[in-house]
């Protein structure tokens, strides 16, 4: 039962994973920490399912439409809004995005109603065995999904230039524009990113949770990841979103069953008491 | 512009340093005092909310806006508060007037709870470690079924004074206004004392803090201590207000909501924490208020009101983050040195360092 | 016995050695300047001392007790106060508010009585005004004090920040680097304010000092640092005039 459950768990740790990587990029790049992350997930999934059955478009037509809409949705928002957070304190940050992800969630509502709707993916469901455990073919789907993302990713980031500028700008603004590189416009190219990452995990989660324009809550969970994994640490977003899969999994199955619920915040605290930089993360001292 | 010749230190420290203050709350006393007798039930109902929403915002503002420390997860405070009192009025059965103390201080203490793993969080840490416990807090109450009724909820009574009953709204009004008045007080006296003025250091800068010999351990933990008594008592006054609490009022919306307060309001003074309180518990009204501008269409969504506070907190993050008190102190200041008044006074200076992250 | 001993300090960040075996001692009513390169470990030294950072090795005994393990807001208690050489005021609040805090240590009410403004909060805080009244007027701030910290010009700011060591009522003041950032007329009063912390308040001075002629003026010994290790200790005008003090200053004649 512990490998079921485990392997299981990593369908959802790799949402988890997807939708913390999405926020570390933003907050690397733009220092910006943005608590509506979730709620770019939903609204990717929710434009995929209206492509789909309102659109009546076939389905990798829906998927590279809504990515497409999704970065565009992400650019736009930098350039019209988030700009002028850049340099405010923390405390503002956390609360605008917090303001916006209600936002969000209230215009998501309007436009699709409260109602829950089924997006399908055009996979079967049968269930595929490996050994002793069984996975259904949208959790090895999701796995899959996400593994070839964080590869492409990777390969972004290291090679092209874009992708090394990127990381210049996470790591100090103020030299990457005496590079001469267009700041600016990196950051409208991380939102964009990051929108289309949520944007995938959206559309990942979808048939595991169904869309409801209340489904951005789970993204909050996207922090306890992000902090296990150490905070501004892309692989440790990874590490620490299939971690929290994968051991909220395992709670929900040896322990009571509401413990599940709230076993990520357990380990967060858990985690900032014991060790406030997660596993890749760098303790960082002011200097007097 | 008004000018006080002071010839004492008491007259710089006292609570009315300008005569013309005192008759202005009288007034706005005598107001509150009317206010029920011309008002309807819907209104007087409405502002004893507000009232207790003044409370946790005091507190809240206390922990946030003096004394830097980030709380998502106030909520979990109220919730100690109210099902204090739900447990010992409606379960065992005591006088409300020992419950509601009891409700501060049980708060109080899940505040050092809470108080003490956050010594060694700041900002982003404490809000997301805050906010967890928020949640895990909302789990406890559903599951700790004998204490808190479960996710079936609690019935709570009005209290009474002896054989004077509070249980009409207008009754109640007046023990939350007085509620209100005194906690007022208690803050501006925590304001104007050493205590207070090491809130403010420890916020501003933890190492000179230190250096003046102010025990930030102790001091935050104090901050916790008090904001959470705060929220608590205002936990225990909002039970019986709203006769029957369950999970759902305490959750991290109703978390949320306590910190938009204290934005809109204005962080760090008692006045914002009155405006905010005020102004987002009548938010829903005054939307109903400004239909007429709006397009009907727009105005009958479900979900336009939830919209429009998003929106508001946005927007208060973006172009006032001072809050409704910071503009009215600058429209103050406008109409005091007019036609002096320059338009850059209070253009904000943004500052591109990292070192807000590792204070 | 020395008001201050430095023994055998040694830190070390990572593979840099901060400070490598600093002994020196300070007399009681004077004023003591440490001088040296930058990056020679004098902001080091005076954190190890503040309590800010822990000495990996070595003591640091003040009127004959160790403190250098002591917490950082228990140095105060012991009679130690310190500037920062980039002011560390508490940016939204009065100048008036910022000296006050200095008070802080002194108080002897409780956070309750404090809430009930009890008349024994009330007497505390006209002594607590009388004093810090008094450290303005020793410093010339009278005129600023109900105005934000925030928005004075550096040279007051560093005057708020000498008032809020000064209302600790100190024995041993460390000042770091206290005439950076300001011009001639102020480094000046500078002088004549050190001056008169010493004469009049009997208070010891220690600073962090680049400008030799404050170095001159007010302090009667000297300690030069060189890559964390003392080069010379002696009066003023012996370490000034030592060769090798000369050399990690000037560099070497080719």
């Amino acid at each position: 039962m512990f490998w079921q459950l485990a392997i299981s768990g990593m369908a959802l740790g790799c949402v988890y994973a997807l939708i913390a990587l999405g926020f570390v990029l933003i907050f690397k790049a733009t220092e910006v920490i943005n608590f509506a992350q979730g709620e770019f997930m939903m609204l990717g999934a929710f434009v995929a399912f209206s492509l789909l059955n309102y659109g009546h478009l076939p389905f990798w037509m829906s998927v590279v439409l809504t990515l497409l809409i999704m970065a565009g949705f992400g650019a736009v928002l930098d350039r019209v809004v988030m700009r002028h957070l850049v340099g405010e304190p923390v405390f503002a940050m956390v609360m605008f995005t917090i303001g916006l992800s209600i936002f969000l969630r209230s215009v998501a509502g309007m436009i699709w109603s409260t109602d829950t709707y089924t997006l399908a993916l055009p996979f079967g469901n049968d269930i595929v065995r490996i050994g002793s455990v069984a996975l259904s073919r949208g959790d090895l789907l999701v796995v899959g999904a996400t593994t070839l993302l964080v590869a492409l990713l990777f390969l972004f980031f290291r090679f092209t230039d874009l992708g090394i500028a990127m990381q210049a700008t996470s790591q100090n603004q103020f030299a990457t524009y005496l590079m001469g590189i267009n700041v600016e416009r990196v950051f409208s190219i991380t939102w964009a990113l990051s929108a289309l990452v949520a944007a995938v995990a959206g559309i990942l989660l979808a048939p595991i949770l169904f869309l409801h324009k209340d489904m951005g809550f789970i993204g909050l969970k996207a922090f306890p990841a992000a902090v296990l994994g150490g905070f501004g640490s892309v692989p440790g977003a990874i590490v620490g979103g299939l971690i929290i899969g994968v051991s909220e999994n395992l709670a929900g199955g040896f322990l009571p069953l509401w413990v599940k619920d709230i076993f990520a915040y357990i380990v967060l605290i858990a985690v900032l008491i014991i060790r406030p930089e997660g596993i890749f993360g760098i303790e960082e001292k002011k200097k007097v | 512009m008004r000018f006080k010749l002071k010839k004492t230190y008491m007259e710089d420290i006292k609570l009315f340093p300008y005569k013309t203050d005192m008759v202005w709350y009288g007034l706005l006393l005598m107001l509150l005092v009317f206010f029920p007798l011309v008002a309807g039930h819907y209104w007087t109902y409405n502002l004893t909310l507000a009232g207790i929403y003044c409370i946790v915002a005091l507190g809240l503002n206390i922990l946030t806006g003096y004394t830097g420390q980030i709380s998502l997860g106030h909520a979990a405070f109220f919730a100690v508060g109210a099902y204090s009192v739900g447990y010992l009025t409606t379960i065992l059965g005591w006088s409300y007037w020992i419950a509601l103390p009891l409700a501060g201080f049980s708060a109080a203490a899940s505040g050092l709870v809470v108080a003490v793993p956050a010594l060694r969080l700041s900002g982003l840490y404490l809000a997301i470690a805050t906010m967890g416990f928020g949640f895990i807090m909302e789990q406890v109450i559903v599951q700790w079924k004998s204490v808190t009724g479960g996710a079936n909820g609690l019935l709570i009574n009005r209290p009474s004074v002896g054989s004077w009953s509070l249980s009409s709204d207008s009754e109640y009004y007046y023990l939350v206004v007085l509620m209100v008045a005194v906690f007022v007080l208690l803050t501006k006296n925590l304001t104007r004392s050493p205590t207070g003025r090491a809130f403010v250091a420890v916020r501003d800068s933890e190492v000179a803090a230190q250096t003046m010999g102010i025990p930030l351990a102790r001091v935050k933990v104090q901050a916790f201590a008090v904001s959470a008594f705060y929220t608590g008592i205002a936990g225990g006054l909002f039970a019986p207000l709203i006769n029957f609490i369950g999970p759902d009022n305490f959750s991290i919306v109703e978390s949320i909501n306590f910190i938009v307060m204290i934005i809109v309001g204005g962080l760090g003074s008692i006045h914002g924490s009155i405006f905010g309180a005020v102004f987002i518990t009548l938010l829903s009204e005054f939307i109903r208020v400004s239909k007429d501008l709006i397009p009907a269409f727009l105005r009958e969504q479900v979900g336009f009101q939830t919209a429009v506070y998003g929106l508001v907190l946005m927007l208060f993050i973006l172009f006032e983050p001072t809050g409704i008190y910071g503009r009215w102190l600058k429209l103050k200041y406008l109409v005091q040195v007019f036609p002096l008044y320059r338009k850059d006074t209070f253009r904000r200076v943004r500052r591109f360092q990292r070192s807000e992250r590792t204070r | 016995m020395a008001l201050l001993e430095v023994r055998g300090l040694y830190k070390q960040f990572g593979g840099l050695k901060a400070l490598a075996g600093v002994e020196f001692d300070v007399e009681e009513g004077q004023a003591h300047a440490v001088i040296g390169p930058n990056g020679a470990g004098k902001s080091t030294l005076f954190n190890c001392i503040n309590g800010i950072c822990r000495a990996d090795r070595g003591s640091i005994r003040f009127k004959g007790k160790d403190i250098a393990g002591l917490a950082p807001h228990k140095i105060p208690k012991i009679g130690i106060a310190r500037t920062f050489q980039n002011v560390e005021l508490f940016r939204n609040a009065t100048v008036l508010n910022n000296i006050l805090l200095g008070r802080y240590m002194h108080k002897r009410t409780s956070l309750l009585s404090e809430s009930l403004f009890l008349p024994s909060v009330k007497k505390q805080e006209l002594e607590a005004r009388r004093k810090v009244e008094e450290v303005m007027d020793f410093l010339d701030l009278q005129a600023y004090r109900d105005r934000m910290v925030a928005e004075l010009p550096f040279g007051i700011q560093k005057s708020v920040e000498l008032a809020r060591a000064l209302a600790l009522e100190p024995e041993l003041l460390l000042l770091d680097e206290p005439s950076s950032g300001l011009n001639p007329e102020e480094t000046q009063d500078l002088c004549f304010w050190i001056e008169d912390i010493k004469e009049e308040l009997g208070i010891t001075i220690l600073l962090v000092e680049h400008d030799m002629r404050v170095v001159t003026d007010v302090a009667e010994r000297a300690t030069a640092l060189d890559f964390g290790a003392v080069i010379a200790d002696g009066t003023t005008e012996e370490v000034q005039r030592n060769p090798e003090v000369i050399r990690a200053f000037l560099g070497e004649e080719d």
